[in-house]
């Protein structure tokens, strides 16, 4: 595996779109429940545990050759908010069009033609780690990364929270997020031969019904 | 389900530090207009009574004998609702999980299976987490292409003033052999991390589920929408609506549920 390529996929400014997402931040600030450093990292927290841990075992899947199909019937399952869904799958489809500039892939384009509205962005999240000659850790940290910086930085433009404490939060949550990384790669190779219905289906309320009331706003910062 | 099937009806099975109970209900219908209940059976803490039903709907009320859960036992209930069944099933007090004297946790389990042209409605009283206790529920409905169904469950943190157990719930729905929700929620001591923080509870001390499958939710589902900030509608994948809600407390739960629920008609 090439270390520089995880950089690449990692970075923020990876033409992928997900700066236009808040990770469900804008609805929880708007409701009064972040309102600082602390609670924006009970939610990162929270989010890592949850939807952030199913994302990694569905990415890591993915990188490891699981059926793109099954993973993404199975993202459908886990994702009962129907703007959750909307918002993946156009994540999805911007990091298709991303990563099939970046790593020609065959399985990047058999994933386009047969998901032309966007598969749920962590399966494509994981064969974009396998076109970049990446592997299973390698999306599961991606994909967990992505899930507490983007809420993080939001909450900096959002409620101008100092950016170096919107980072601490984010090196205080390394160790869980290494944790978490382990997880998924075992969930992971689990899927492989036990199949999809392994995968975890952890699930946090207030994201969901948080994503429902953003998408009816008349009027928003981010995305969702 | 398994070694319970033939289990005679009012015998408990002791297993090392808990009981094994389980309650078994069958309904079809009648070919009259009417629903029969051909196997109707429970044991121990898991007693059924028939009710007076209305129209052609069964009435069957889950009666608890003992209290329960507690850690170590492992509660199973089996509901079919076969072709031209109406069943509603509900019981007659809030399930209150305890600790026990096993340190294991406790299980319930309940399989829901709907065919075609049958419906089910489950509508149980809430769940209380206990403080100290420790509780799994696994929940799995199997529905038909043509099955209706209403399916409610209510979770209560801690009794009155009280720090929550242990509890995880996962609920899983398939229509037709296709899984169109998968769901789990872990609260108290031992959950992951952030789970009462801003992302999940943030110090609500209820939450439900509403499972709502109307064959022609097919072709029109239901708008998504939020009630109050705590409860939203989302239609899945499928003729299948679900609500989440999450409330200061059972009361205020309900009332969310019940208005989110007449909004879906």
């Amino acid at each position: 595996m090439s270390r520089a390529a995880l950089l690449v996929l990692a970075d923020g400014r990876f033409p992928a779109g997900g700066h236009a997402h808040s990770g469900g931040a804008e609805a929880a600030v708007r409701a009064g429940r972040i309102t600082d450093a602390a609670s924006l990292e009970a939610f990162c927290r929270g989010r890592l545990h949850t939807s952030g841990v199913v994302a990694a075992c569905v990415a890591a899947a993915a990188a490891l050759g699981v059926d793109p199909g099954e993973l993404d019937r199975a993202a459908d399952a886990r994702t009962p908010s129907p703007a959750l869904r909307v918002a993946a799958r156009r994540l999805g489809r911007q990091l298709t069009r991303a990563a099939r500039a970046t790593w020609p892939s065959s399985e990047l384009d058999a994933l386009a033609s047969r998901f032309p509205k966007g598969a749920h962005q962590p399966v494509v999240l994981g064969l974009a780690a396998r076109a970049a000659g990446l592997g299973a850790p390698d999306a599961a940290y991606c994909s967990l990364y992505e899930g507490v910086s983007g809420p993080a930085t939001a909450v900096v433009r959002l409620l101008g929270l100092d950016p170096f404490d919107a980072t601490g939060v984010l090196a205080r949550l390394a160790d869980e997020v290494d944790r978490a990384a382990r997880e998924a790669v075992g969930t992971a190779e689990r899927v492989v031969t036990d199949g999809v219905g392994v995968l975890p289906a952890r699930s946090a309320p207030l994201l969901e019904i948080g994503a429902e009331a953003h998408a009816a706003w008349p009027v928003r910062l981010f995305a969702s | 389900m398994g070694a319970g099937a033939d289990r005679r009806v009012d015998r408990v099975t002791a297993v090392p530090g808990g009981v094994r109970a389980s309650a078994r209900v069958l309904a079809r219908g009648d070919g009259r207009g009417g629903t029969v209940l051909p196997v109707l059976e429970g044991e121990g803490p898991l007693a059924v009574r028939r009710t007076r039903g209305s129209g052609a709907e069964a009435r069957v009320m889950l009666v608890g004998a003992m209290s329960g859960p507690l850690g170590g036992d492992h509660f199973t209930v089996e509901v079919h609702a076969a072709s031209g069944a109406r069943l509603r099933v509900g019981s007659a007090a809030a399930t209150l999980a305890l600790p026990g004297q096993d340190r294991t946790g406790a299980r319930y389990d309940v399989r829901l299976t709907v065919d075609d042209d049958a419906e089910l409605c489950w509508l149980p009283e809430q769940l209380i987490s206990a403080g100290g206790s420790d509780l799994r529920v696994t929940t799995s409905v199997d529905l038909a292409a043509g099955a209706r169904l209403l399916l409610r469950e209510e979770q209560v943190l801690g009794r009155a003033g009280e720090e929550p157990g242990s509890l995880t719930s996962r609920l899983s729905v398939r229509t037709a052999g296709r899984c169109v929700l998968d769901q789990e929620l872990a609260c108290g001591p031992g959950a992951p991390g952030g789970w009462d923080g801003p992302a999940g509870l943030a110090g609500h001390r209820a939450v439900g589920q509403l499972v709502v499958v109307r064959p022609e939710f097919a072709g029109e589902p239901p708008e998504p929408r939020v009630f109050e900030e705590g409860a939203a509608v989302m239609p899945l994948t499928g003729p299948v609506a679900l609500v989440t809600a999450v409330a200061a407390d059972g009361l205020r739960l309900r009332r969310l549920l019940d208005g989110a629920l007449a909004s879906l008609d």
